[in-house]
């Protein structure tokens, strides 16, 4: 059931990167804004997203059947395989920030600063040193100036705690807008990736370089996926979720409330700084117009409307907030409105997300 | 420094101050009645200042020249319009998240917010370049010294002040403003007393929105130029603000209006006095480095909320 139900995605995909119309395109969104509730009223996504659970190998073999037959359909165009390495490395993100939002209840406004962190470092540290170990530090080094807001996050609560990342995103911004060393508004150019002596700039023959780009970004999500997913079933994440329910409980219970808070934190910024230093080498260039408060909003949108908390929500997420105003461009001025009004009537219609997280089960 | 500048920047100060504090008011009403952040308020302010704009432009074309009466008639339908805007959002948009988590709320009027921004952008004639505002105050100006108070600028923040404390009266003095304090304290209760409770929310996102209408026309008078965008910076100094003063209080956001202006003022003046190798861009670095820096000294804000919670 779950590969039919993939198959079904993939050449929704298909039909949707291919259409070339806007009354294609918008045929294709209406179908599925009728056909999600439609699908959610009658218990499938429940049904499909336990199946995705219960057969992981099928899945993913599927996903990974899915994601190369995409590749072979459009290798050779540069655009449609940007979108799909952008949607998986922004995938990579907001598992980081679902870990934060959606497992210990800890909010960050201020993802694309984080993602920031990371590609500058991609920036600075791309010309001197290997680049996988340029990922790890971009990750290590966002995690790092992070910890910076870990004390006012652990005493303050709810609109509290936004308000501080919120600044914090903001300041980011400015900072580097101002800051003459870091390239000030014009921002700095990347050096794209090169692994091991592999130039992943250079396409192998006709197909795209982003090609590439989309092996390395599926690697990664891969690996962020499994890991979460590990992190989720484990007792870390179960303190994780304790402490978002009830802190008052967990304190009771010897869960060390802060402590768990700032493993979230610092284990989801960690991501976002992976994420945005191979985002930053796949575009080849950073600025501080990249990662702007809207740019932390759209991280924000991925994770609700996905389902919090959920995996797979995230995927589709970011599948819908990055590829669908794309698609939309022959709207061109209109999208970004049309955009925030999808996202307003989702959540008036869905307001757990698309894909709901189910409670944990304790009879597997 | 010589005292002119000083004055100069402290006028210039308090004006921000002023209209920060307006926004403020507006989150800190909203929070206090519905426990939620409205975050499209700072575009509700921007469609106010655009509506004003649109209401000179009429009213020079129809032929009223008296510039005293294009004023009056520019902030009251920029207000009267932006009322009936944050009364709609309220009820279609707001109350009915009213079970789900804040978290969707926040979310939404994020959304909103850009939405209302775009709307502007693509709806408004040339919407998407700044666009410039009229001069409806007097330009004189009075020479004290070295520093020239002009007159304009004075009856702005005279302006802006008056409209705080009127609004500080009809809280505290009038029978609306008792039903208001008391849904923000207890929802149920004010119910089974008696009061219609989405009237007064209603009636609350009502005089915060034109509240924040007025802000804007303001903050076009003052700078004589308006864009589709500068909702965005103010909502988000008018949340700080609130927040910094303590959500839910009124004296809170007044007094984190004028805190947050007074960090800007200062980081502009006395950051690059300091550091001569800063440029005086930091100076929102610095404000915002501020305000994380002081939520972490005090968690709640200057004046707390009273909570106890009962587990």
């Amino acid at each position: 059931m779950n590969l039919v139900a993939i198959a079904a995605i993939t050449a929704y995909a298909v039909f949707l990167l291919r259409a070339e119309s806007q009354a294609a395109v918008l045929g294709l969104i209406v179908l599925a804004v009728a056909g999600v509730p439609v699908l959610g009223k009658t218990g499938f996504l429940h049904k499909l997203n336990e199946s995705f659970e219960k057969h992981k190998k099928t899945t993913l073999i599927g996903v990974l059947v899915a994601l190369s037959v995409l590749v072979a359909l459009f290798y050779d165009q540069h655009f449609v395989m940007l979108m799909l390495a952008s949607v998986l490395l922004y995938t990579v993100a907001c598992l980081g920030l679902t870990v934060q939002f959606g497992y210990a209840g800890v909010v960050n406004f201020a993802g694309a600063a984080f993602l920031g962190v990371g590609g500058y470092a991609s920036a600075v540290l791309g010309p001197h040193l290997p680049h996988l170990l340029v990922l790890a530090i971009g990750g290590l080094l966002a995690a790092l100036v992070g910890s910076v807001l870990i004390l006012p996050i652990l005493r303050t609560r709810g609109h509290y705690a936004a308000l501080i990342t919120v600044a914090f995103g903001l300041l980011f911004r400015t900072f580097v807008e101002v800051n003459d060393a870091l390239g000030g508004p014009q921002g700095m150019q990347v050096k794209g990736m090169n692994l091991f002596g592999w130039d992943l700039n250079t396409g192998l023959g006709e197909a795209s370089f982003y090609a590439n780009y989309v092996a390395v970004g599926f690697a990664l999500a891969a690996a962020a996926f499994w890991l979460v997913r590990r992190l989720e079933r484990s007792w870390i994440g179960l303190s994780l979720d304790a402490v978002r329910l009830d802190e008052t409980a967990c304190a009771v219970f010897g869960i060390d409330v802060a402590r768990w808070k700032i493993f979230a934190f610092t284990f989801g910024n960690f991501f976002a700084g992976v994420a945005g230093a191979a985002y930053a080498m796949m575009t080849g260039f950073v600025a501080p117009n990249s990662f702007t408060f809207g740019d932390s909003l759209i991280l924000v949108s991925i994770v609700l409307l996905g389902g919090l908390g959920n995996l797979w929500g995230v995927a589709l997420g970011a599948a819908i907030v990055l590829v669908l105003p794309e698609k939309l461009q022959a709207l061109q001025e209109y999208r970004f409105l049309l955009y925030a009004v999808l996202v307003i009537a989702i959540l008036l219609v869905r307001p757990a997300g698309l894909i709901p997280r189910r409670a944990r089960r304790y009879f597997a | 420094m010589n005292i002119g500048l000083f004055g100069q920047y402290v006028a210039n100060g308090l004006m921000l101050g002023v209209i920060y504090a307006m926004v403020a008011v507006g989150f800190t009403l909203f929070f206090g009645v519905l426990d939620v952040i409205k975050f499209s308020h700072g575009d509700v302010l921007t469609v106010g200042a655009f509506a004003g704009l649109a209401t000179y432009i009429g009213l020079t074309a129809l032929g009223f020249t008296s510039p005293w009466a294009q004023l009056f008639v520019v902030i009251l339908v920029a207000t009267a319009a932006m009322a009936v805007l944050g009364a709609l959002i309220a009820r279609y948009l707001v109350l009915p998240l009213r079970t789900s988590p804040p978290l969707n709320t926040l979310l939404l009027t994020l959304m909103l917010g850009s939405a209302l921004r775009e709307c502007v952008r693509l709806f408004y004639p040339q919407g998407a370049n700044p666009k410039p505002f009229p001069r409806l105050l007097p330009q004189d100006s009075l020479a004290l010294g070295s520093f020239s108070l002009r007159l304009d600028n004075a009856l702005l923040l005279l302006g802006g002040l008056a409209a705080i404390a009127g609004v500080h009266l009809l809280i505290s003095r009038t029978r609306l403003g008792l039903a208001i304090r008391a849904v923000a304290q207890d929802g149920e209760t004010a119910r089974i007393m008696g009061i219609d409770f989405e009237r007064v929310v209603l009636l609350t996102f009502a005089l915060g929105s034109a509240l924040a209408a007025l802000a804007g026309v303001m903050n076009g008078l003052y700078y004589n130029e308006i864009n589709f965008s500068i909702g965005l910076l103010l909502g988000v100094i008018g949340f700080s603000a609130a927040v910094v003063g303590g959500l839910g209080n009124i004296y809170g956001a007044i007094l984190g209006g004028f805190l947050f202006a007074a960090l800007q003022t200062i980081g502009a003046v006395a950051l690059p006095a300091a550091f001569p190798q800063l440029p005086s861009a930091y100076k929102d670095v610095f404000a915002f480095a501020a305000v994380i820096a002081f939520m972490a000294w005090r968690p709640t804000g200057l004046i707390a909320e009273r909570s106890a919670e009962r587990v």
